[in-house]
């Protein structure tokens, strides 16, 4: 497979060619080809977890490939960190620019390249000035001397748009810039871009929504589990291709679940709303079933799960557990209403690191698990070796730190501290992230296991091939809203993707 | 960090976890010895100082460390759950005068019995660590600045009750109960209350669900409140109990000087967080132990005193104090980073095969 375009008219800006970067024992990147012409806007896609933040960080020079070849003009690049990129003539704007609040636009733009006069003060005409030009260059217009504070997210990304041009960046990365803008702030965007182009930069945009990639873009390479799929003109592609190469993959290597006996329903949520972040959200969950909350990275599934169990607060909307309201707000009133959630990020929420298995194992269920008040006699060693027996945790000792445990035994370990609290609700955010294939199998024949148990389980998942495999049915989340209810026969790898991609949503 | 893939997670928080774990067995090994080396300092000053300072073992010397360690023993005790959970309390010494005071002022001039007198100023002190707790988690101040704030601001108050001036004339019945031996020893009665405290401190800590939710916060409150743990509430009740301790050290101190002062124990706070954190609590929060604290106050009185003994002036025990506390802090950071150095270097040798 080549990395060449099929009709490349003109020489690449920049190659990248087999590039691989492995984090322990997970490939983030096997062997991606990439090639930006100078003039053109080209569109990385692929789902989540398909390395394309990997590729961004390591064009920004956060990440250094363990292998492959990088070029420039022809000519080898080595980027060691961000300095080295910056010198490569690489701009990289994300969704959420980070400019320093307190200071001006113009400082921001020139933070630590200040233009100076005699002894070393800073020139602030001379900078508010340059400023200025940069903005006009854009077409733009943002007042240099106003504070970064308050800024709208679009202005945000020109102004770092603007510190690109000040150091004469000719590729423009674009992580999601679009995310958070309206559609005037995107037309307004892409103009920009499409001027920068004419001028002879490259750039190299990323974003879920297709009608922006095929809108702006003149190329298309697609990224699927690391691996390079797929580069072509965006004129040979639509919209169906584009997905199907995204999601094409083997499902039938997942542990499927099993049938179980539907119950009654256990969790009821009606009309969950939090400003800015979901709205109207509603759903049931029956005992026996696995309902899949799916969507892409920032619809809004997480934050959905924090505010049922009470980690966030809502503005609107009742949850209601076997028929009783849950007031809002509480995680310990939800685990005694027999609600648990496994939550996204294991290291921060999950696991107190820094403390040993079995007081982790335990501490949701400490109080249930003290007599007269008191914690002694090995009551919590005991339930630990309960749960982590059954769940198979390998830990030299239940005293060892958590943090020693590798990623699948430290799921395992979350896992049994809440399935310790005997839930009847199990809400799982990202049951398998970042755990080997044997774990993942084992994590899968476990939720299986509890939904026939009579468990309603909650799972979020990133992952098509796990919403396919064990999900009853199918809830899908698009930019806050639950836009697609499917049932197991209908979800397939496209009908997700399309609604998840805001394609098609008829709720 | 909507953008954040699956791959990005592990990437950064790999390293973290091999830099923490390194930290973490440098810092098991050094707090088991940590605890066991407090031990072994305060037998050795002990020792040396019964042999080479002439008053030190006298029955009379011993009653007066004791009693000259309760206050400090009382302080140490809340403010070791408070350090646990990451937080600070710097205003104890200035709530005792406080304290103080007002227990002087109400017996000049309110006609109220001593009972209910010292009723009230404990419900004081309470209020005014209930103050400090309303800062920290009601509205998200670091308890640093917030108690380095009341620290002032009470020590201020103390002097606005009673001015310069100090009440002296209590029952002497009480101020005698203060200072008295347990029959036949050299032991204060002041000792037994305190070490029923420590003992419901030691077991809150050590053997309810509540010592375990102060662990978790200490390290981690994001986890510790998906875990269903009410982390502001948790240390809103923490600084109250401060306070309300802080309460029952003023009116010790007053009967045992039998005097009401507004600069009553200046500068104690000083010597609590030094006896916390010899004593192997981490400053960071998270680590530490009773036991270790009681170790730690025992230590640093037995220094105290026989520095006092041998005429060694005020000056030189403030150096000593400061000098002790900085070391405690330092001392086991930097041997875990040693570890960690260590620990990193063995991995780069013996590198995993991908």
């Amino acid at each position: 497979m080549s990395p060449e375009a099929p009709g490349a008219d003109n020489a690449p800006l920049l190659v990248l060619d087999g590039v691989t970067k492995s984090f322990g024992a997970v490939a983030a990147l096997r062997g991606v080809h990439l090639a930006l012409h100078p003039g053109e806007a080209h569109a990385l896609v692929g789902e989540n977890g398909a390395g394309k933040s990997t590729l961004v960080k390591t064009l920004a020079g956060a990440h250094t490939p363990d292998t492959g070849r990088m070029a420039l003009d022809g000519r080898p690049l080595e980027l060691r960190g961000p300095a080295d990129a910056r010198a490569a003539g690489i701009a990289v704007i994300y969704q959420e620019p980070t400019l320093f609040p307190d200071l001006s636009v113009a400082e921001n733009i020139f933070m630590g390249r200040q233009p100076l006069r005699g002894l070393r003060r800073i020139d602030t005409t001379a900078m508010n000035r340059d400023a200025e030009r940069l903005f006009e260059r854009l077409g733009v217009r943002i007042d240099p001397t106003r504070p970064a504070r308050g800024l709208s997210i679009a202005d945000q990304q020109l102004v770092e748009i603007a510190k690109a041009l000040s150091f004469d960046a000719r590729i423009l990365v674009m992580d999601e810039p679009t995310a958070a803008l309206s559609g005037v702030e995107v037309e307004r965007l892409f103009g920009v871009a499409r001027s920068l182009c004419e001028r002879g930069a490259a750039v190299l945009f990323i974003s879920h929504r297709f009608d922006e990639v095929f809108d702006l873009c003149q190329r298309i390479t697609v990224l699927r589990d690391g691996a390079w799929v797929s580069t072509d003109r965006t004129a040979d592609l639509t919209v169906d291709e584009v997905v199907r190469r995204m999601v094409g993959r083997d499902v039938s290597s997942l542990y499927p679940k099993q049938d179980a006996p539907v119950r009654g329903t256990l969790l009821e949520v009606s009309g969950l709303s939090r400003a800015g972040v979901f709205s109207d959200v509603s759903f049931t969950v029956r005992g026996g079933e696995i309902v899949a909350l799916a969507g892409l990275v920032g619809a809004g599934r997480s934050e959905v799960a924090r505010a049922v169990f009470g980690v966030d607060r809502y503005d609107a909307g009742e949850v209601r557990v076997a028929g009783r309201p849950l007031p809002p707000g509480s995680p310990r009133r939800a685990i005694a209403a027999g609600l648990a959630l496994v939550p996204e990020d294991r290291r921060q929420q999950g696991l107190v690191m820094e403390l040993s298995v079995e007081r982790n194992a335990t501490l949701a269920r400490r109080r249930a698990l003290s007599r007269l008040g008191l914690l002694i006699g090995g009551a919590e060693r005991a339930e630990a070796q309960r749960w982590t027996r059954r769940l198979q945790v390998k830990a030299s000792r239940l005293t060892a730190p958590v943090g020693t445990l590798s990623g699948g035994n430290q799921q395992k370990v979350v896992l049994a501290k809440w399935l310790a609290t005997e839930p009847r609700i199990l809400i799982i955010d990202e049951p398998t992230r970042g755990i080997d294939v044997g774990t993942k199998a084992e994590v899968h024949r476990l939720l299986s296991e509890l939904a026939n148990e009579g468990l309603a389980i909650l799972m979020i998942s990133s992952e098509l091939p796990e919403v396919l495999g064990m999900a009853d049915r199918v809830l899908v989340m698009h930019e806050g809203r639950v836009v697609r209810e499917l049932s197991r026969a209908e979800a397939d790898e496209t009908s997700v993707m399309l609604a998840a991609t805001g394609q098609g949503a008829t709720a | 960090m909507a953008h954040d893939s699956l791959y990005a997670a592990p990437s950064s928080s790999s390293a973290e976890t091999e830099r923490r774990t390194g930290r973490l067995t440098g810092l098991r090994g050094v707090l088991g010895s940590w605890d066991v080396a407090v031990v072994v300092a305060l037998v050795v000053a002990a020792l040396l100082a019964g042999v080479s300072v002439e008053s030190f073992a006298t029955g009379r010397n011993v009653q007066f460390l004791l009693l000259d360690l309760v206050p400090l023993a009382m302080l140490a005790l809340p403010m070791t759950l408070i350090v646990i959970t990451g937080e600070i309390d710097l205003s104890v010494a200035s709530t005792v005068g406080l304290c103080s005071t007002v227990m002087g002022q109400l017996w000049l001039s309110s006609g109220l019995s001593l009972e209910l007198i010292c009723v009230l100023v404990v419900l004081l002190g309470a209020v005014l660590g209930a103050v400090n707790g309303v800062f920290v988690t009601g509205f998200g101040l670091p308890s640093l600045a917030v108690t380095i704030g009341t620290l002032a601001l009470y020590r201020g108050l103390s002097f606005v009750v009673l001015g310069d001036q100090a009440v002296a004339d209590f029952p002497a019945s009480w101020t005698a109960a203060a200072v008295r031996d347990i029959p036949g020893t050299s032991i204060p009665v002041a000792v037994l209350p305190v070490l029923l405290l420590a003992l419901v401190f030691g077991v809150v800590l050590h053997a309810t669900a509540a010592g375990r939710a102060l662990y978790a916060m200490g390290n981690n409150d994001q986890a510790a409140t998906f875990a269903g743990v009410s982390v502001a509430r948790t240390k809103f009740w923490l600084f109250v109990a401060s306070g309300a301790v802080c309460g029952l050290v003023g009116i010790f101190w007053t009967l045992r000087y039998a005097s009401a002062r507004g600069d009553n124990a200046t500068g104690l706070e000083l010597t609590v967080v030094t006896a916390v954190l010899l004593g192997g609590v981490s400053i960071f929060g998270g680590r530490g132990g009773l036991l270790g604290v009681v170790a730690g106050v025992l230590l640093l009185g037995v220094l105290r005193n026989a520095l006092q003994l041998a005429d060694v002036d005020a000056n030189a025990l403030t150096i000593v104090t400061g000098a002790l506390l900085v070391a405690s802090v330092v001392l086991p950071n930097a041997v875990a980073d040693v570890r960690a150095r260590l620990h990193r270097r063995r991995q780069r040798a013996n590198p995993v095969a991908p």
